[in-house]
This record gives structure tokens, sequence and C-alpha cells, in this order.
């Protein structure tokens, strides 16, 4: 018997073949290689020393791995490395057609200009001047992301934590990217402003289509956010496939640690 | 295309199962081996055998939420086969969006998310209206007897009852060709059961291949077309 299915999917945004990255003697990561499609969630998890925030460095442009290459499907010449590209368009890419939010909002917010600048300011790098209408998104954004408009002229650092990091969100989604990237968004935020969190990301995942690579430890965020999983140990990738899949058919020992560690609520 | 006739619906052959539990000392359980079975069209397909025999995992296994050692399971997506053993998480999820509706023994939770967005979600994601989802939506829900007071609530708080009842609601507010359906009825009083007995032999008459497991007899006897035993094949494995 023939099996022929016809899934029509579009190319992949995102081509990581290879990558491996030292720290001198030291692997940070070791040989790892995926698509990712359009609108698609990728979760990443492994415990601390896993390797992956170096790896998500590396596909996000911040850091040159030491080998592979990661290539990006761009809008108006097709797939690009983003390591072979010129810093000017690697820069431009980063700051329109990709976002990324640090785990940490200080790393991704400018803390000494307003919220309103902060959303503004992703704007105005792609060459919108018009004052008016920069102010009208950043408003808009900051109701989208749930924020007081009450306080778009405040500073970030008189922010709490929960909203530092639905700032640094509607910063990077403002310009309408088409993947973003987050390491650890909800770490170190209080379970309700997590959930809170968790819900406006799946939301806004939903409702604009964005590709997302997700790293984190939290394997509910994951469950709830991502429609493939890999799991790393040691700087490798010991098993990838359907998110549900992963966690409730585990096969890698690891990963069946990983998942029986949860405590039960 | 295929060998499978036009009522054919899912097929699985030389399915196998079992678990390896490598920080218990790698202890290996084998559930099954060997599975054989069809689904078709208006049929209901009930999974029989004794508690532990391994159902759940054999219905777990259809929409591939367990990954089996051996075998396929092919399913009709559309005018296409797909065997879902071997396929891409893309396609599974697409296949899972469109073909195969499953119904778990427990609903989880989505924080935050009010019980209506969760029965509508689905809908909008096949591409209907938000107008026409959120009508749908609220058919099924009053059809299943959630007060309309709670359709704005996320479901965290809910019964035990009610709390199955969305979980039923959020997959039968699509006509599913092929249904899956882990003891839907367990925790549902008469008046509900017969609700749920009543939504599942609609299906049944729209062409719908149904495999279950249902532990009642009465509700076995209103739905069921026959049985498929799991036990016997690990008997024979």
């Amino acid at each position: 018997m023939t099996v022929d299915p016809v899934f029509q999917r579009p190319s992949p945004l995102l081509q990581v073949r290879g990558i491996t990255h030292r720290y001198g003697h030291h692997i940070g990561c070791r040989d790892v290689g995926f698509d990712l499609y359009p609108g698609e969630v990728l979760g990443i998890v492994g415990e601390s020393g896993s390797g992956k925030t170096t790896l998500l460095k590396c596909i996000s442009g911040q850091m040159e791995p030491s080998e592979g290459s990661v290539e990006y499907q761009t809008r108006d010449a097709g797939l690009i490395d983003l390591f072979r590209m010129s810093e000017a368009r690697r820069r431009l890419l980063m700051r329109t057609d990709w976002g990324i939010v640090y785990q940490n909002p200080r790393d991704g917010l400018r803390m000494r200009v307003s919220a309103g600048a902060n959303v503004g300011e992703r704007l105005m790098a792609i060459g919108d001047r018009h004052y008016g209408h920069i102010r009208s998104e950043a408003v808009d954004w900051l109701e989208r992301v749930e924020m007081d408009i009450g306080r778009i002229d405040d500073m970030p650092h008189t922010f709490s934590g929960g909203m530092q990091q639905r700032l640094q969100i509607a910063r990077n989604l403002v310009t309408k990217p088409r993947l973003v990237f987050m390491d650890e968004p909800t770490s170190g935020l209080d379970v309700s402003v997590q959930a809170r969190l968790l819900d406006l990301i799946r939301g806004l995942v939903r409702t604009l289509g964005i590709a997302c690579v997700i790293v984190t430890h939290d394997l509910g965020v994951v469950r709830l956010l991502s429609h493939r999983l890999m799991v790393m140990k040691g700087g490798s990738v010991v098993e990838s496939g359907l998110t549900d899949q992963v966690l409730d058919d585990p096969q890698h020992p690891y990963t069946q640690l990983l998942v029986s560690s949860i405590l039960p609520v | 295309m295929t060998a499978f006739d036009d009522t054919v619906m899912l097929h699985a052959q030389g399915l196998a199962k079992h678990f390896v539990l490598h920080n218990q000392g790698g202890v290996k359980i084998d559930v099954f081996d060997n599975v054989e079975f069809t689904a078709r069209q208006g049929e209901c397909v009930i999974l029989a055998g004794p508690s532990g025999s391994g159902k759940s995992t054999l219905l777990r296994s259809l929409y591939a939420n367990y990954k089996p050692q051996a075998g396929s399971i092919f399913v009709r997506h559309g005018a296409s086969w797909v065997d879902l053993c071997s396929a891409q998480p893309y396609q599974i999820l697409e296949i899972r969006r469109d073909t195969l509706g499953y119904v778990s023994q427990f609903l989880r939770v989505i924080p935050r998310v009010a019980t209506l967005d969760l029965v509508t979600e689905p809908l909008i994601g096949q591409g209907l209206t938000e107008g026409a989802a959120r009508e749908r939506a609220a058919t099924i829900l009053t059809r299943l007897r959630i007060p309309e007071a709670l359709w704005s609530l996320p479901p965290a708080t809910f019964s035990g009852g009610e709390q199955q009842r969305v979980n039923i609601a959020m997959t039968f507010v699509q006509d599913y060709p092929i249904l899956l359906l882990d003891e839907p009825t367990a925790s549902l009083d008469t008046e509900n059961c017969q609700t749920v007995i009543d939504l599942i032999n609609e299906a049944k008459a729209r062409g719908a291949a149904v495999i279950g497991i249902f532990h009642d007899a009465d509700v076995r006897g209103a739905v069921g077309t026959r049985f498929y035993d799991v036990a016997e094949t690990r008997q024979a494995a």
C-alpha cells in the first residue's frame, strides 16, 4: 500500500544545521539542527548548563557558532545564512523581522526612556517618523499587553517584573516580526503573573501567526505554548518531537527523569 | 490508491507498545503487541478488556500521544492516507485539527481562558468567523447543560462533571471524521449521559468512525457496534 500525504507546507523560516559551539575546550552545544516553519512554536527544554541558551544565542544571531549554519528565509532574497550576511543587514533583520525577549527585561528594554518610547523606538528604527502614529501604535500595543495606559510616560525601572516583561513583549511585537526568540520569558515572575503572561503570549502567537523559539526549564510553559519540543542535555539534543508525545511518553532516560521530577500541585 | 475500501477511516496493524522505565532499573512493561483492527464509517468500536489491559494506552497511541514501538496507524485524512507512526509533528497537528477528535478522561485546564473561548478556539483555527464559531460553541454548551453564567469563566473551578462536559464540548463542537473517546460519560449524571449517547449516535449517523472506552453497560449497549478486546493481544505477546 502506498501512502501519499498531500500536506501543503510553506518553506521553512529558519534552517539550522550542525550548530556546535565551544567555549575553549568546553562544549556549549553540539551538532544541533532543525527547521522552523512560519507560525510554528518550538520549545527547547533542559536543565541549567544543558546548552539551551548557547543554542538560542547562536540561532538568533547574537553569537557566531564555532560550526554550523543558520539560514533565514528573508522576505526579498530567499534563504540567507545569518553569519554570511552583512552586519548592517543582520541588524536590520533583528530590529524588524525578529524579536528577542530576554529573561531579564533589563537586557531587552531601555530603562531610562519611557514605556511609550521603548515601544516607539522599534518603529522609528524602521523609518516611522510620524509622532502621532508612533504614539498611537505604542498605546495600541500597551493595551494589547494589558498595561495601564496612564503609565505610558513612566520609566520601566518603576514597573514591576511582570509589567517590564509585558513591555518587552510589546516592544518586540510592534514591528510585526515573523520570528520571536524567548529566553525563559516567565521565570522570576510569581505564578499568577506567569499565568497572565503565558496567556498573553499564547494569544498573541495564535492570532498573529508568529513563529517562536522558546527556551525554558518549565515544562508547563512548553506544554501550553509549543507545538514541538527539543530536550537538551550536556549540549546535545537527546529527544525531540510533538510536545505532548515527548512529555506524556518520554523515551530517553533524561526526559523521563525531567518529566517525573515535576512536583504535582 | 490503497487497499482499503471507502468505508475504512482508520486501520491499525502490527501495533506494539511497551514502556521502559529507565529511572526504575530499566523495567520493561509490555502493554500490547500485534494489535490489528479497523474502524469504519458509522460504527463505534468499543475497546474492551479489564482495567490495566492497555485500553487507554491504545487509544492514546491512536491519537499519537503515545509512541508505539512497532506497527502502523493509517488514518484517512481528507483524500489521503497518513501513517501516524511515521508522520511529522506538523502533520499530526493538522490531522488532530481536522480529522481526529479526542476526549480525554480529564480536562487539562488552561489558566485564565474562558470556557466559551476554549470551545470556540478550535473552530476559529479551522477558519470559521468568530461569530459563527461562538454560535456553534453556545449551542453545544447549552446542549451539555453548562449554565450560561459559567461561559465567561475558566473551567478550573468547575465540578468534575462540568469539566468533563466542557471537555466533551471542545471535541463535539466540530464534526470530526474520527472520534477517540476515553470514558466520556464516567462522571456524568443520567441526563447528561444520555446527551453524550445522542451526540455519539449522531456522529455515527453522519459517518464518523468512533473508537471508545466505556465501562457503563448501558452506554455500551446504546452506542457500541462491536468490541475489540485489547487483553487478547497481550496473551498472544
